[in-house]
């Protein structure tokens, strides 16, 4: 049997700070499997770690087409990285549809790896490819290795209890074990995982572990490859590390917050892409007392959150743009009765039902105007698939203390995004528990002086019984008034209790020099690219920092300080605009925009490009 | 916090002499303000004089409306109250029973309210067996504002915004109600104040999904929608007043009745070889719907018009069953460890 100890004969090892790697096939091929595998032994290794699954909305779109092509790209390195790289370095295509939806993105002199096999007549035409681009020459700018995937693992799968079809369906192992051969990864946190995964399957198991272990050995044993190379491991703070992706950490971070506000949490939510893991993970943790609604629709999901709010719990909904347009309502009345309710939004791209499966950070002003009146609620956003953590706690930190429905906007992008995160002991964490409102006498509309929150005075609190409700509130009594100076008191009172979480929350502070010629002002999951292109400027000796606001309702009360403190601001966002109107609105600062709605995140090179251009490089 | 042990606390006569509260508890200090002579004063009333029968402490009971002329009357109940949005009053009650399975939760709502913008919600809550009182007052008309067809509207019914009559062919209520799998079904009537208050009554000791028709007057928009059949003169033989375990028998004199021919109901006059051996016996908690079911599909002038519970079956609520799944869980697996879970999955260590 062959390991992964054996002596590499005749083969050079290089060494490289960082290597990207994007596998590509049909959505039938496991590529999304393939990608996790990958990334999570690569985590374990010690390698810092970013990917971007990038796969159709179809669960099956027809076989071998275009439509159906999923991807999977992860970068790793021996240093601090922000982003899973521009451009991929290998692109392993399973088929030519993969190849053909992939293969502009692979620099010259690129690694391509194919499954040779998939590349029959029928196959060639449904891609759209007239000649068999492996054998017309069109790919000699690549270093291409044509491998008959499917053979080779059927062969190594022979006398399985299997079908042929159940046979080809456990060839992305083989391509995972030639991948871990390539780059020096141990196959054991996969073995692991198979004999886990499949342990009632137990022929399945066998077939994906010989499938990953002949991927492997074909590495070692064909004279194809020269070269293997080894990325060691990053430098990264001390402490215990998991792979975690931003879905993962936003449901693990409400179970957190629930936990240090001593409240059960109750999540009221709808499917919908790319937030139902949310619910997946949520609906998971019952032993913590978690309490998941699966509700008939958005409106419903949040009118259940509103309803276990007033109840007493941590409320909870998530969803992306077009359910929360459809919660809007709600979430007024949520401003209105002033209780403490976290409406996550997983944005995608839009408008309507858009790309699903794609990124954007299109609803910033749909979280901020997006209902009837003034109507203001806290925005918060975290910038990494890790931050989404400490965001869900912030979140319901500032909903409870302030007693107002917060939004927090993540994306496609963060969602299914993976890091390594460092595990936060229990006691780093804030203390976020606000006490029931229980003594008389009892005003539902009194407001603590310093944070202007109103009392939470729930259900079954003896002597307490109030009424609350949509209508305008008189103030401190909180019965209904249709007085006119009564209303204009109360929108100021709702835009001041806001406005004041400015003094609660940390500065914004710049990565760089703190005076200089350019800002790359930031927000949400740009935050990787942004802060790559700014290290190479650096590096390059420009005078540029960047900034990354968390918090964007309100924003940090030095923000204008900070963005006047530099002669230009870039502000990159996947939208047309949205965080540049509010910055020229709110502080009249004449902010550059650079706007990308392509669906995917921003590269490094975009940014860069467009910084050199405001530093006056143009031309270059 | 949650009351995970007491559950709903004591609804029994016994607990009610315990805690010796009276209609005056239950009237809050707002001014009532619907117009003068409609029927909403009168399930207003009928409510408040039946809460203190159930030994519930005030502060553990709510009401929760959506937007309607009903919507108000959480106003009026000195108790926990929420007047939220149009249709979605049934979303924050179950969100709220969740959060506290012990408290005793009303809706309020409207034909509007519940049948056209709210419907999903009726359907899901009732379906998964919320232990929630819906209350549906039924004026057959848009009244709060001001005059539009309502899904219970008769078809061809000249409003404001039918004026050339309505094209729209109305719903029954309670037939919704049965084919959502509401476990409590019944309807009243605002005027037959005697019997709405047993209603209500009966609905407040049920456990589950409660769905309660109450045949209402708009005096303004639409007056005298059920007079023909509602009235003291006439309500006898033209109403049917069910009693569970009984023959249905109305009229009078008690001399017409309810039998089953094929399929299909049919008055018969008693004597000639007709009685009450021959007509249908009413059962409440009938396993199978249909009897409830043929009971919601009749109306006047062809049949009496059915009132009293229509069904009323037990089942596990919404609620137990997700606290089951919760204990379950935990002792399975144990109360949840924040630090484990965090640490769950492959992890290494950085040293340094």
């Amino acid at each position: 049997m062959t390991t992964e100890t054996l002596p590499r004969k005749d083969i050079n090892i290089q060494e490289l700070d960082r290597v990207t790697i994007r596998f590509a096939g049909d959505s039938g091929d496991g590529m999304q499997l393939t990608g996790n595998q990958f990334t999570r032994t690569t985590a374990v290794f010690g390698n810092d770690v970013s990917t971007l699954p990038d796969y159709p909305a179809e669960i099956r779109a027809p076989a071998g087409s275009l439509p159906g092509v999923s991807g999977f790209q992860i970068s790793f390195a021996s240093a601090d990285i922000y982003t899973p790289g521009d451009e991929p370095d290998v692109l392993v295509a399973m088929n030519p549809a993969a190849l053909r939806t992939n293969v502009g993105d692979l620099p010259a002199g690129g690694a391509l790896i194919v499954n040779s096999d998939a590349f029959s007549v029928n196959n060639l035409k449904k891609a759209g490819y007239e000649s068999n681009p492996l054998t017309d020459g069109s790919l000699k700018q690549y270093n291409v290795f044509d491998i008959p995937i499917s053979t080779l693992n059927a062969g190594a799968l022979e006398g399985l209890d299997m079908t042929a079809k159940q046979v080809d369906l456990s060839k992305n192992f083989f391509a995972l074990g030639l991948m871990f051969w390539l780059y020096e990864r141990s196959m054991e946190p996969t073995l692991r995982w198979i004999e886990q995964r499949f342990a009632a399957r137990p022929v399945i198991g066998e077939a994906n572990r010989r499938a990953l272990k002949a991927g492997y050995a074909f590495g070692e044993t064909t004279e194809m490859f020269h070269t293997t190379y080894k990325v060691p491991p990053a430098r990264l703070a001390p402490g215990t590390y998991r792979n975690i992706t931003g879905n993962e950490a936003t449901a693990l971070g409400f179970v957190a917050a629930a936990r240090l506000a001593g409240r059960d949490l109750v999540y009221g939510s709808y499917p919908i892409t790319p937030a139902s893991d949310i619910l997946h993970a949520l609906a998971s943790y019952k032993n913590f007392g978690v309490k998941t609604f699966q509700a008939e629709d958005e409106i419903a999901a949040i009118g259940s959150a509103i309803g276990a709010a007033y109840g007493g719990a941590l409320a909870l909904t998530a969803s992306s743009g077009p359910g929360i347009a459809l919660k809007s309502e709600a979430l007024n009345l949520a401003v209105m009765v002033e209780l403490p309710l976290v409406v996550v939004d997983v944005q995608r791209a839009g408008p309507s039902t858009g790309m699903p499966t794609k990124t954007e950070q299109g609803d910033l002003l749909m979280a901020m105007f997006g209902r009837n009146s003034d109507s203001p609620v806290p925005v918060v956003a975290p910038a990494t698939p890790g931050e989404c953590f400490e965001y869900a706690i912030e979140a319901a930190r500032l909903a409870l203390k302030y007693m107002t429905p917060v939004v927090y906007l993540s994306d496609a992008f963060l969602a299914n995004g993976a890091e390594p995160w460092r595990i936060p002991a229990l006691e780093e964490m804030p203390d976020i528990s606000i006490a029931n409102h229980t003594d008389r006498p009892f005003e539902p509309y009194a407001r603590d002086p310093h944070t202007l929150a109103r009392p939470w005075a729930v259900p079954g609190t003896p002597g307490l019984e109030h009424r609350i409700g949509g209508l305008e509130k008189a103030d401190v009594t909180g019965n209904v008034s249709y007085d006119p100076d009564n209303h204009h008191h109360m929108q100021l009172l709702r835009a001041q209790k806001v406005a004041g979480i400015a003094e609660d929350i940390p500065a914004l502070t710049a990565h760089g020099p703190q005076s200089g010629d350019l800002l790359i002002l930031g927000w949400g999951s740009t935050y990787g690219a942004i802060r790559s292109a700014t290290e190479r400027l650096q590096a390059e000796g420009w005078s540029v920092a960047h900034a990354h606001l968390r918090h964007l309702n309100p924003m940090p009360a030095n923000t204008e300080q900070v963005l006047r403190s530099y002669r230009k601001v870039l502000v990159p966002e996947i939208n047309l605009g949205q965080l540049s109107l509010l910055l020229r609105a709110r502080y009249l600062i004449d902010v550059v925009g650079l706007n990308r709605v392509r669906g995917k995140p921003f590269r490094i090179i975009d940014i860069k490009q467009a910084a050199e251009e405001l530093l006056g490089r143009n031309g270059k | 916090m949650t009351d995970k042990n007491g559950g709903q606390p004591a609804l029994s006569p016994e607990n009610a002499r315990v805690i010796e509260l009276t209609r005056k508890d239950f009237v809050s200090d707002q001014e009532v303000r619907w117009c003068p002579g409609c029927g909403d004063y009168s399930i207003l009333a009928q409510t408040q004089k039946t809460m203190p029968d159930f030994g519930v402490p005030k502060e553990n009971v709510v009401f929760i409306s959506g937007i309607g002329c009903s919507g108000r009357l959480p106003y009026y109940m000195n108790t926990y109250g929420f007047h939220s949005i149009h249709g979605r009053a049934p979303t924050l009650a179950t969100g709220l029973k969740l959060a506290n399975p012990s408290l005793m939760v009303w809706v309020v709502t409207g034909d509007g309210d519940a049948l056209s913008i709210g419907g999903n919600h009726i359907l899901h809550s009732m379906r998964r067996n919320v232990d929630i009182k819906v209350v549906m007052f039924n004026n057959r008309i848009y009244g709060l504002t001001k005059g539009q067809a309502s899904p219970t509207s008769e078809l061809g019914k000249k409003t404001k915004s039918s004026p050339a009559g309505t094209v729209d062919y109305p719903v029954q209520p309670l037939s919704i109600a049965l084919a959502a799998e509401a476990s409590f079904v019944a309807r009243s009537v605002d005027t037959h104040t005697e019997h709405l208050q047993e209603t209500l009554n009966k609905a407040g000791y049920h456990h589950g999904s409660v769905f309660v028709e109450v045949l209402q007057n708009c005096n303004i928009f639409n007056d005298g929608a059920y007079r023909e059949f509602t009235e003291r003169d006439v309500r006898e033989d033209r109403m049917l007043f069910l009693q569970d375990g009984q023959p249905m028998v109305f009229g009078k004199e008690h001399d017409k009745g309810i039998r089953l021919n094929g399929l299909h109901p049919e008055v018969v006059q008693l004597g000639n070889g007709i009685s009450e051996k021959d007509l249908l016996v009413h059962h409440e908690d009938a396993e199978d719907p249909y009897l409830a079911f043929m009971l919601s599909r009749m109306w006047w002038p062809q049949f009496p018009v059915p009132v009293g519970v229509l069904r009323r079956v037990e089942r596990a609520t919404h609620d137990q069953l997700v606290e089951g799944q919760i204990s379950d869980a935990i002792t399975r697996q144990g109360a949840g460890d924040l630090a484990k879970l965090l640490a769950s999955g492959e992890t290494w260590t950085v040293s340094r």
